[in-house]
């Protein structure tokens, strides 16, 4: 078995501030993390591996400071990794993201399951692997949290709000992957140096035959307006009275909730 | 930094501290409730390569030493002391093997160890045999290519959940401890079982119990060392995993200081948070100087096991003896510093200094430590006159 994961590094999001002028992301002085979603779809890559056997390719795209978070991954587990930076790619929303991680793995050739995170948690738009698979022409399932291998075919159970839908999907085939498929394990000792050692390929655009027009700010159709903070729903009630009134107001309140 | 560490120390420190932070604090109280054996942890703790750290490569670990697994050890203590002994009794296992064992029985026995696929332990101790080990009454009698096994051991850290034991039994009575010799059991071996596991007050996510040999038949090529040598790697094996208890003990120490200054800087009474209180800031002061004063010791007495040297039987019961008990007076002082708080299960400090107090009392009590030391002293003053 061949699997593809695929990596995105994100700012941690408990230290980004948004510049209220210009509405963007605040980056200076802000930790790069995996993003966390992403650390669950390695996780389930490598759940695979311990029961199927099989390699597990990274794929990133970003900045060349993105490798870092690709030698992280590799010391969960993972076999390979490859950077597909390119100042070309710069400025890409999903569907030129799509496109490129696409031509990425077309050129990585032969691969049974494709593992993307459910979303990021920078952009969360969750569009990338669903596009990536229309792309790849593959059959998909989102929101995955439970994964069997039968034959050429995979059992997976997909998370819904009001409970879960136990999908057969043959192979190839793309998921993306919630964090009910179990917590990520910690790094090992041998992961981390051969982390450190590692041979990180950097493809460019060129190198996966990408067509200029459909990548980076030119094959991003998506124009970013405005980003703000919206504003907290304000739905408190203050009840006035004696405290004999209050308790009174209050009870009503709830007993009408009740009913 | 006041202990400068390698790239790959830092690493093992590192990965260890993960473990203790992400997998073993958020399920450390639910094990000590429950008497839980820790088998996710300890999957986890395997996973990340740290049952190999000290066994040399070629037998499937890490080739490193000492001082890299009490790295190790501390760290996993600081999320829970139960757990680290369940972790550090495996080690106090392969020990004999890779001290004494022969080229098969290392490549047998190691390799599964080192990766944490099979558990191992160490049966020394007896209902009559405690402190005095030389009091052993399990015997081993040799018939043709096997030895007949018969005794108990008591409180066996790990037993019923190792695959691989070794324990001390008499090849001849007669000659008393000379007649003590080492052998490998397996889980399984005809005639080995499992006594109950014993309700402990501490150390509650480790499992303590019996070991009952009743006619036990191994082959010959059980035995570790020579037929005589078995006291001689028992204590060979105690002075390779005392140092581990002190490593323990600090990691135990440090997440009750950690805990203590957390707590007295937020609890406010008469106006002001407690650590400004003198009583309470030389308390925390005290605790935080003996820990580092322990693991002073304990990481010198590590590094200095790793040059090798001939003789450090001192320096290692010094290392249990001082961290031990700097880890109950630190635990029973943050339990203070808490209040009623401390006193309650919501806090893990009760746990803390329920745990500590096995670390003065397992692999030889500090009464025998300080015998220990005393009998090394006499003999090296009377040298030299």
């Amino acid at each position: 078995m061949k699997y593809i994961v695929c990596i995105k590094q994100v700012p941690e999001i408990e230290g980004v501030k948004i510049n209220p002028e210009t509405g963007t992301l605040i980056r200076e002085g802000v930790k790069s993390i995996i993003n966390p979603y992403d650390l669950y779809a390695l996780e389930a890559a490598l759940q695979m591996k311990e029961r199927y056997g099989g390699n597990i390719i990274l794929l990133s795209m970003g900045p060349p400071q993105a490798e870092e978070a690709l030698r992280e991954a590799i010391s969960y587990g993972a076999d390979e990794a490859i950077l597909l930076s390119d100042r070309a790619f710069a400025g890409a929303d999903t569907l030129a993201t799509s496109y490129t991680l696409a031509q990425a793995i077309k050129k990585i050739g032969h691969y049974d399951i494709i593992f993307c995170g459910k979303q990021a948690i920078d952009g969360d738009t969750a569009q990338v692997g669903p596009e990536l698979a229309q792309r790849l022409n593959l059959p998909y399932v989102t929101y995955v949290r439970k994964i069997e291998l039968k034959e050429n075919s995979l059992i997976v159970e997909r998370d819904l709000d009001d409970g879960y839908q136990i999908i057969q999907i043959t192979l190839p085939a793309l998921l993306t992957i919630v964090k009910e498929i179990g917590e990520p394990r910690v790094p090992s000792i041998r992961g981390k140096m051969r982390a450190k050692k590692l041979q990180i390929p950097i493809w460019t655009a060129k190198d996966i035959e990408a067509k200029e027009e459909k990548i980076g700010i030119s094959g991003s159709p998506t124009r970013v307006l405005k980003i703000f903070s919206p504003p907290l729903r304000e739905r408190k009630e203050i009840i006035s009275g004696s405290l004999e009134e209050q308790v009174k107001t209050l009870w009503e309140k709830i007993d009408n909730i009740l009913k | 930094m006041l202990y400068p560490l390698t790239e790959e120390q830092l690493m093992i420190k590192e990965v260890a501290r993960r473990i203790a932070e992400e997998k073993i604090i958020p399920k450390r109280a639910e094990l000590d409730e429950k008497e839980e054996f820790p088998w996710d942890i300890l999957k986890e703790i395997a996973r990340a390569d740290l049952f190999g750290i000290f066994i040399p490569e070629e037998y499937g670990g890490l080739g490193f030493g000492s001082f890299e697994n009490s790295l190790a050890v501390e760290q996993i203590a600081w999320g829970c002391a139960g757990v680290a002994t369940a972790f550090a009794a495996s080690g106090l296992g392969a020990y004999p093997i890779l001290l004494f064992g022969n080229e098969e029985q290392k490549r047998t026995y190691l390799p599964p160890i080192a990766k944490g696929e099979k558990l191992a332990a160490f049966g020394l101790t007896e209902p009559n045999a405690g402190s005095d080990a030389g009091g052993i009454q399990t015997t081993a009698i040799k018939n043709g290519d096997y030895y007949i096994i018969n005794g108990t051991k008591q409180w066996i850290t790990n037993a019923g959940e190792a695959e691989i034991y070794v324990i001390i039994a008499l090849t001849d009575k007669k000659k008393g401890p000379r007649g003590a010799s080492a052998f490998i059991l397996e889980k399984g071996d005809l005639g080995f079982s499992f006594g109950k596991k014993e309700k402990k007050m501490g150390i509650r996510a480790s499992t303590t119990g019996d070991l009952i040999f009743e006619d036990c038949r191994i082959p010959k090529e059980r035995l570790l060392g020579k037929e005589g040598m078995g006291f001689i790697i028992a204590l060979k094996t105690l002075d390779y995993a005392r140092p581990g208890v002190g490593a323990l003990a600090v990691g135990l120490a440090q997440a009750a200081l950690d805990e203590a200054v957390k707590f007295a800087r937020q609890r406010k009474q008469f106006g002001q948070p407690i650590i400004s209180f003198q009583a309470v800031g030389h308390m925390l002061a005290e605790m935080a100087t003996q820990i580092e004063a322990a693991r002073a010791l304990t990481y010198t007495i590590c590094k200095y096991i790793d040059t090798n040297p001939k003789d450090f039987t001192k320096y290692a019961a010094m290392a249990k003896l001082f961290a031990s008990d700097v880890a109950m007076k630190v635990t029973t002082d943050a339990v203070q510093v808490l209040g009623g708080y401390g006193y309650m299960r919501d806090y893990p400090v009760e746990k803390m200094m329920r745990d500590a107090k096995i670390l003065q009392i397992y692999e030889g009590t500090n009464q025998i430590q300080r015998n220990i030391i005393a009998q090394i002293l006499n003999k090296e003053y009377g040298k030299q006159k």
